[in-house]
């Protein structure tokens, strides 16, 4: 199942090489952590982003696994060496096959 | 001659229903042992020294749902002395683990920010993986006013 999540990446248009940059991601997800229990009395099931992976230009830069304490919409920020142009690129997966993406492209002089 | 009851009846009764309140709010949840567990499982049994890491995070929260953490460690991230892992974890949530990061040399500057959910107050333990194999932590006490995790669904 391909869902269609909200993202909003936030990387640096332009760089010097060598320099440091912040990254921020956030990307809409509920992170139904499935301790909680519906009006009826039955549980609800888990629903969570497992993990998020960057990748700079094809190399995997940065790696998370998430677990049910992440709050919803999850956040997370970052650094990276700008070290040549390109992209950089997202990837959430989660429960039920939830998969999301997300790119941006950054100029290093 | 009659036995008499160790505790008064009243005072047995409230006594029981207390455990029982107790053991129905009480979710069953992750304790030091449980965290520690988790710790162990990620450090491989090596020992965990505390140092070189930083875990930001308010000492006192109104709202469990979202709490904002800022780890870092100190590390010149080169080729050779770099951060390899982050983890985060809790003593009191249901579940201990929070998050577990991979990084490398690239990232320049060892430091991530999230947002957490936190079921009590509770102590949250940091650990960072240098890549000379070396375990390092922070830990900090987080007073909490609303708890997340087992509130009602909207």
């Amino acid at each position: 199942m391909a869902t269609s999540a909200r993202t909003l990446i936030n990387v640096p248009p332009k760089a010097k090489r060598g320099d440091v940059i912040l990254i921020r991601s956030l990307i809409s997800h509920v992170m139904e952590n499935g301790f909680r229990i519906d009006n009826t009395g039955k549980p609800i099931p888990r629903n969570i982003i497992t993990a998020m992976v960057c990748t700079y230009n094809g190399v995997e830069i940065f790696n998370a696994t998430l677990h049910p304490a992440i709050s919803a919409n999850p956040f997370l920020t970052f650094y990276t060496v700008a070290t040549e142009s390109g992209t950089i690129a997202f990837k959430w997966t989660g429960d039920n096959g939830f998969e999301a993406k997300a790119s941006a492209q950054i100029t290093v002089e | 001659m009659t036995e008499r009851p160790l505790l008064p009846a009243t005072t047995r009764r409230l006594f029981l229903a207390g455990t029982a309140a107790l053991l129905i709010v009480r979710p069953a949840g992750a304790t030091p042992e449980t965290m520690a567990a988790a710790i162990r499982q990620v450090t491989g049994g090596k020992p965990v020294t505390p140092g070189r890491v930083k875990l930001s995070i308010p000492p006192l929260v109104e709202n469990g749902n979202a709490v904002a953490v800022t780890i870092s460690a100190d590390s010149p991230m080169t080729e050779n002395d770099h951060v390899t892992g982050i983890h985060l974890f809790t003593e009191k949530n249901p579940q201990p683990n929070v998050i577990g990061i991979r990084l490398g040399a690239r990232a320049g500057k060892a430091e991530v920010a999230t947002r957490i959910r936190l079921a009590d107050t509770q102590q949250v333990v940091a650990v960072c993986e240098m890549s000379d194999g070396t375990f390092w932590s922070d830990k900090a006490d987080v007073i909490l006013t609303l708890s997340a995790c087992l509130e009602d669904p909207v």
